[in-house]
């Protein structure tokens, strides 16, 4: 969930309203001159609001403007937990910016806690998708930011979104190929849920991990869609019995109502059981 | 017309035979846009009365004129459900010498029925009037301006008052009625050109909440219903016009259709949500003391199942066929509540008088299931605290707290935490919420009071429940 | 030092107003005052001996502001004020 980076009120609380992860943004939504304050803002609530354990990612702003470096000093030193850097185009920006986290990690003795995540907002950046991806360690996930994308391609948001296809499609491949995360873009209009939910349930098919919201009001379509249903976990709980079956005896082969179990439906199985997990639909415990 | 009762209000003074010293009493049905405790106590004021008591079901910003009365000595005691603005932050202060005493809507009604608090002369605004005094607060002709609706906390004034003086804006012919007060109750009928601002008596249709911390709330105290045990065909609600508990209604509503539940009634407050459901066929009977919008007040106007209540009919303790002795589940708001479950209605964090006591203990104490809605944090002000400043309603009352940071159930109810946690809702100890709060903001040092009662809070059956000291700058 | 502000009159923010003084001075208006005024003189108080103010007038408006809120204001305005930034250039 984004959450503008000089906006105290909407800091303190955006975690009760339950998102996996947190993006305090100082880049579009925070103008220039007050880039410094939102800065400490951040800093400051990173360091002192508890979260709990929702993730938490900064937006900084771009490396070559007169705030980025600033940016990355101030958040690592208060302990983020994944940068997100946006517009990015080459796997040397990733580079670029992991050089600098580890050198704010050095200086403070907190060296590989730092993840990045990057933003492709632009064609070349969705060409080079895959480089991007697998540019760093630190890379958790990719996501895709349509404004400046569809600008960029000279066309315009459509509400079915077919301008992004290919985007959406190059970024799921990009990160599945690169074993990492990928999200989509944000949805803006609030008041029209009901397209928000079919870009959520599109995305979902497209093979995204997640959606980006702008409002907590939007929290409960992106868990609703991502939610597994009863039948689909029990599916998958029968799944993750028989694998602990055949390891229990020792056998490689996994079998489930006398078939042979195929390593996709194992995966999609423990895919499965993790959503439902993340959705609070089930107990952790129950499945270990 | 042979005996009409119309006079001019200085008349019907001077007929009430009110003396120094004496009670007069007003209804709040015209909330924000009241013209009529002011309009009368100026009267008063200009006649040369002096030491009088005010008892008032509620005042608001709208009654800041009175402090001038009491400087100069008109007013001398007040008793109110509710003080709020200027008014009530003079007499946090210290602006009088007696103290406040604040009722219950129910409490009020029993003390009236008791003589516990003897009304002399009754001044009761009402949107429309004959002139023989049958009156009532919906529209009876082209000419009404004024329209509030249920009259309900007016009635045991207009039953019990030595002397009833009806003052309205629209005399119509007689005989007016349906009536809410009865020509048997009036001596006089006084006509004015306006009893009220009608943009500040009923707010047009309230617009559903967009806040995202009250959709959360509301989310959660629908939640709690639904799983408590007492969401079965035929329960009976009650909730209060804030934005989580209107936003609840939306929820509640959803789940019902779901199930396949009616309820009963719905009881207190009716609103345009309220209406809604009931003309949907969701709920069966309207119960109505006070009609908070527009919608409310039209659809008593015309629906036979839609009914006003006086407010000892509605909250009365001791009366057994009180409404809330049948209610099934309420939702109520607070200032405070502390980790007793006490709940604070009526003194902000700050020290200063803010707020109404309204129906709350009433309803707290009666029904089976009563849900305190209240964020842990306003800005830097805590909501669950380890000591309400001021206890409105006992803690024994109150069965749930809804916060944004889990739920919290009075110990005395096991059964329900058992089902709410089976329900997978998210329960914890109020101690921790109350922990929580203060490790998010700090300890709060204490509030410079002063050594002066200002105000003395009563319990619904008459005992007194607590005091108000005055607050130093 | 030249006059500074940072921050807003938005609920859960502070408007932090920095000057030329002698000592630490600090005028506060705050909604929640008489219970949090002392704690958050002494937040505004330290965030400035931190960073090595040692002569200022403060103003400060709070609309209820936690005390991180009230630290990163407070030095943004000392930062303006003074021209010495806490990151590294």
């Amino acid at each position: 969930m984004f959450v503008p980076g000089n906006n105290p009120g909407m800091m303190a609380d955006a975690h009760i309203y339950g998102p996996d992860s947190i993006m305090l943004d100082l880049e579009d939504s925070v103008t220039m001159a007050e880039k410094d304050a939102a800065r400490l803002l951040v800093h400051n609530a990173l360091k002192s609001i508890d979260y709990g354990t929702t993730e938490m990612v900064v937006r900084i702003n771009p490396l070559n403007t007169p705030y980025g470096r600033k940016d990355v000093e101030a958040v690592v030193k208060a302990g983020v937990d994944v940068i997100r850097m946006p517009k990015t185009e080459t796997a040397d920006e990733v580079r670029e910016l992991e050089a600098e986290i580890l050198k704010v990690e050095t200086e403070i003795g907190r060296v590989g806690e730092t993840r990045i995540m990057a933003a492709i907002e632009s064609a070349l950046g969705i060409v080079n998708a895959y480089e991007i991806a697998t540019a760093s360690k630190r890379m958790m996930g990719i996501a895709l930011g349509a404004e400046d994308y569809s600008a960029n391609l000279k066309t315009n948001r459509t509400p079915g979104g077919a301008e992004l296809l290919l985007a959406r499609e190059q970024i799921v491949v990009a990160a599945r190929a690169a074993g990492i995360a990928c999200f989509d873009t944000v949805y803006s209009n609030l008041d029209d849920m009901e397209t928000f939910r079919k870009e959520v349930e599109l995305i979902k098919t497209l093979g995204f991990d997640g959606k980006s919201i702008i409002n907590p009001r939007q929290i409960e379509v992106v868990n609703s869609v991502f939610t597994p249903t009863e039948k689909e976990i029990t599916k998958a709980r029968a799944v993750v019995a028989a694998i602990k079956e055949a390891q229990a005896k020792g056998s490689g082969v996994i079998s489930l109502n006398g078939k042979m179990v195929d390593r996709p439906v194992v995966l999609r199985a423990e895919r499965t059981i993790a959503l439902a997990v993340a959705a609070g639909v089930i107990d952790k415990e129950e499945v270990l | 017309m042979r005996n009409t009762k119309v006079v001019s209000l200085e008349e019907a003074i001077r007929r009430s035979g009110l003396k120094d010293g004496m009670t007069i009493s007003f209804h709040h049905h015209f909330r924000g846009g009241d013209k009529v405790v002011n309009l009368v106590v100026d009267k008063l004021a200009q006649m040369g009365f002096k030491d009088l008591k005010l008892a008032a079901s509620s005042l608001s910003d709208v009654h800041k004129p009175l402090i001038g009365h009491i400087k100069n000595g008109v007013i001398t005691g007040i008793s109110t459900s509710g003080l709020r603005g200027e008014l009530a932050d003079a007499i946090s202060h210290g602006l009088m010498k007696e103290p406040v005493v604040f009722r219950s809507h129910g409490g009020r009604g029993s003390a009236i029925a008791k003589g516990e608090l003897k009304i002399d002369v009754a001044f009761l605004g009402a949107s429309a009037c004959d002139e023989l005094g049958n009156a009532c607060g919906v529209p009876r002709s082209e000419n009404a301006k004024s329209i509030c609706g249920s009259l309900g906390y007016a009635l045991p004034d207009a039953r019990y008052a030595k002397h009833v003086v009806v003052i309205t804006d629209d005399l119509v012919a007689y005989p007016n009625m349906p009536q809410s007060i009865s020509a048997a109750d009036v001596e006089s009928v006084v006509v004015v050109d306006s009893v009220g601002d009608s943009s500040k008596i009923a707010a047009g249709a309230i617009r559903d909440s967009k806040n995202p911390r009250d959709i959360l709330l509301a989310k959660q105290a629908a939640k709690v219903i639904i799983n408590s045990g007492y969401f079965e065909d035929g329960f009976s609600i009650q909730t209060g016009t804030g934005g989580a508990s209107l936003a609840a209604v939306k929820y509640i509503r959803e789940e019902m259709l779901r199930r396949g539940i009616k309820a009963s009634f719905a009881l207190g407050g009716i609103t345009a949500h309220m209406v809604k459901l009931h003309e949907e066929g969701l709920i069966g009977k309207l119960i109505d003391v006070q009609s908070f919008d527009k919608v409310a007040a039209e659809s008593i106007a015309r629906d036979p199942l839609h009914q006003e209540v006086s407010a000892v009919e509605y909250a009365s303790g001791e009366h057994l066929g009180s409404a809330t002795h049948a209610l099934d589940i309420v939702i109520l708001s607070a200032l405070e509540v502390d980790t007793d479950f006490n709940v604070n209605v009526l003194v902000g964090s700050d020290g200063i008088i803010r707020g109404a006591i309204g129906g709350h203990q009433d309803t707290a104490a009666d029904s089976a299931l009563s849900i305190i809605v209240c964020p842990l944090l306003r800005g830097r002000i805590p909501c669950v605290v380890p000591k309400v400043t001021t206890l409105i309603t006992p803690g024994k009352s109150v069965d749930v707290v809804v916060t944004e940071y889990g739920i919290a159930v009075n110990p005395a109810r096991p059964e329900i935490a058992e089902k709410l946690i089976a329900a997978g809702l998210k329960v914890v100890d109020i101690k921790d919420l109350a922990a929580k709060a203060n490790s998010i903001i700090g300890t709060p040092d204490p509030l410079p009071f002063g050594d002066r009662v200002v105000g003395v809070v009563m319990n619904r059956d008459g005992s007194v429940l607590d005091k108000i000291y005055n607050i130093r700058d | 030092m030249k006059e500074a502000i940072a921050g807003t009159l938005e609920s859960g923010d502070i408007m932090v107003t920095i000057g030329p003084g002698e000592g630490l001075q600090v005028d506060l208006q705050s909604s929640v005052a008489a219970q949090f005024g002392r704690q958050i003189k002494a937040v505004i108080t330290e965030t400035l001996e931190g960073l090595g103010v040692k002569d200022a007038h403060v103003q400060a408006i709070d609309k209820g502001a936690l005390d991180c809120t009230i630290r990163a204001r407070v030095t943004a305005a000392a930062v303006r004020a003074t021209g010495k930034d806490v990151w590294k250039d």
